[in-house]
């Protein structure tokens, strides 16, 4: 890395690439955490016509910090329109109106498949986490699926503990066997890289290496043999714009919310 | 369920928060608690812990701190819920000591996604037996949650999911504003308020303020006085959530429960101090206030 390229830290490279997923208008259901911080990004810099929907009932949210949970004040008074939490599941996700989940999870295996239940036996859990959320559905009915989470070998396994939201299930044409009406998982962006399914057998496939990663260090931080793409393309690294822009965020949500710091849940 | 006694259904009277759960709150009932994130109702849950109520169905689809305290304080024998978490925080551990280590009692779950459990309060408000969703197809939840099944629609025969109704035998909600009659109007994050008082047999509904005239516009959501059973007026009664237009949600409480909930002993000497030992909500208030003050909270 030169001098003059800003420094920029792994969140914040991943943040920022899947931010860049997000084309200006789309409609985006966005899970809290993460994927919110992405999401907000990308309509503060290249997509200011995105459309954000939270689970909560906000239509059209352009909160001015990150919000904490995912019923905060600041999306009702930003949003378009407010409505009830059914109708965000019955007429605008299932109705087929959405572009893109975008989604966190604590694991994932080869198909993209996602668990956010528990770690361990479901009757005598290692570890209980909190539980589907509206994850299922919006994993059934957004048009494509954008997953962020951060590779360990922990996070991405060989076996799932659980399939709480089906992404490609057991790979091929799962999906349409299923009837499942959305395209499914089309990206799942990491602090090391960016995978994409393979277009037929749909298992994940490193396809974006980021600046300074090797394949050794994405191996090594995957649970099964992660393939990786016949040509390998380096993330560009963050603009100054896009990490000023993201800094400033965090910055103003943190004063905004006492220095509470938002967490990905 | 078929409603056809009117008597289910009296006209909302306005009482004190302790003689609404008095009456209508029994060991063993169904309870649904609302609210998603916003308008959550602290008070009233408080006031279930306080009157010792046992063995409750909670239902709700963002089980959050109030569960976790009723749960830890052994008023719950079964959870449904979708998502159950310290929003922005982490876990709730107290939710998680009763799933994995049985403590204070062990806690049946019935798990569901926001769509499907959103849906079957429709359905029960519906008076339908069940709702059906486009969900599910792979996934292990219906392996786990025996309410969750596929039927086949008559017309089109696409395989879809079904749960049953939800029709607890009280929700409780919190909303910003009655009119001295008892109509109650609620704007801001709505979640799933509306449906659960309509599938819930009675209702009990705190608000911040009671006003001679409601000023609602039209399509506002109201919650006309003969579809409740019982108004309170609990200013501040959704504290440490918010109430959009009265004061914003604290989020050094939701931080601070982290360590408050996270062993039992600290815990409950929390919840006898805070709740068991205090008369009501703003007596919990003053308490809080003061141990915060003394760094007791942190």
């Amino acid at each position: 890395m030169t001098a003059a390229q800003p420094a920029y830290t792994t969140n914040e490279i991943m943040t920022v690439a899947a931010a860049r997923l997000l084309k200006n208008g789309a409609v985006c259901f966005v899970g809290i955490g993460l994927p919110s911080t992405a999401a907000n990004l990308a309509r503060l810099t290249h997509a200011p016509d995105i459309v954000l929907i939270y689970e909560s009932g906000p239509i059209g949210a352009k909160p001015p910090v990150l919000p904490l949970s995912i019923g905060d004040g600041n999306l009702a008074e930003t949003a378009d329109t407010v409505v009830s939490t059914p109708e965000i599941f019955r007429y605008w996700l299932q109705g087929g109106r959405v572009d893109v989940g975008f989604l966190g999870a604590a694991q994932i295996d080869r198909f993209a498949n996602i668990n956010t239940t528990v770690i361990g036996d479901y009757k005598r859990p290692a570890t209980r986490l909190p539980g589907a959320g509206g994850a299922p559905e919006i994993a059934s009915c957004a048009s494509e699926v954008v997953l962020l989470l951060k590779q360990s070998a922990r996070a991405f396994v060989k076996k799932l503990d659980f399939v709480t939201s089906v992404g490609h299930l057991d790979g091929g044409d799962a999906r349409k066997r299923l009837g499942l009406p959305g395209k499914g998982p089309v990206a799942v962006v990491t602090d090391l890289c960016l995978m994409e399914p393979d277009p037929s057998s749909k298992e994940l496939t490193v396809t974006h290496l980021h600046p300074g990663i090797t394949r050794e260090e994405v191996t090594k931080a995957t649970g099964w043999e992660i393939r990786f793409a016949g040509t390998l393309t380096e993330t560009p690294a963050p603009t100054s714009i896009e990490l000023e822009t993201l800094r400033d965020l965090e910055r103003r949500t943190k004063l905004a919310h006492g220095n509470v710091v938002a967490t990905s849940t | 369920m078929c409603r056809t006694d009117s008597s289910e259904f009296p006209m909302a009277e306005i009482i004190t928060l302790r003689e609404a759960v008095a009456a209508l709150v029994r060991d063993g009932d169904t309870v649904a608690m609302e609210g998603f994130t916003h308008l959550i109702p602290f008070a009233a849950g408080h006031e279930v812990i306080r009157q010792r109520r046992k063995q409750l169905t909670l239902v709700r689809l963002t089980p959050d701190v109030i569960y976790d305290q009723l749960i830890g304080a052994g008023c719950a024998k079964k959870l449904i819920f979708s998502w159950g978490g310290n929003p922005g925080v982490g876990s709730l551990h107290r939710l998680r000591d009763a799933v994995e280590r049985d403590w204070p009692a062990p806690l049946e779950i019935q798990e569901h996604g926001h769509g499907d459990l959103s849906n079957a309060y429709v359905a029960g408000a519906a008076n339908l037996p069940f709702a059906v969703i486009r969900a599910y197809a792979g996934s292990d939840l219906p392996n786990h949650n025996d309410k969750i099944k596929f039927i086949e629609c008559p017309f089109t025969g696409e395989t879809l999911a079904a749960v049953p109704a939800i029709n607890p035998d009280v929700t409780i909600i919190h909303a910003q504003k009655a009119d001295r009659k008892g109509n109650v109007l609620l704007w801001g994050i709505l979640g799933v308020q509306k449906e659960a008082v309509l599938a819930a047999k009675k209702a009990i509904v705190t608000v911040e303020e009671i006003v001679d005239d409601l000023k609602a516009w039209p399509n506002a959501c109201i919650l006309p006085a003969w579809t409740l059973a019982a108004v309170c007026c609990v200013p501040g009664g959704a504290f440490p959530s918010y109430a959009h237009g009265y004061y914003e949600r604290d989020n050094r409480f939701y931080q601070a429960w982290d360590a408050i909930s996270r062993e039992r002993e600290i815990f409950q000497n929390w919840i006898k101090t805070h709740i068991l030992n205090t008369l009501d909500f703003s007596e919990f208030r003053r308490v809080l206030a003061e141990s915060a003050a003394v760094g007791v909270r942190q």
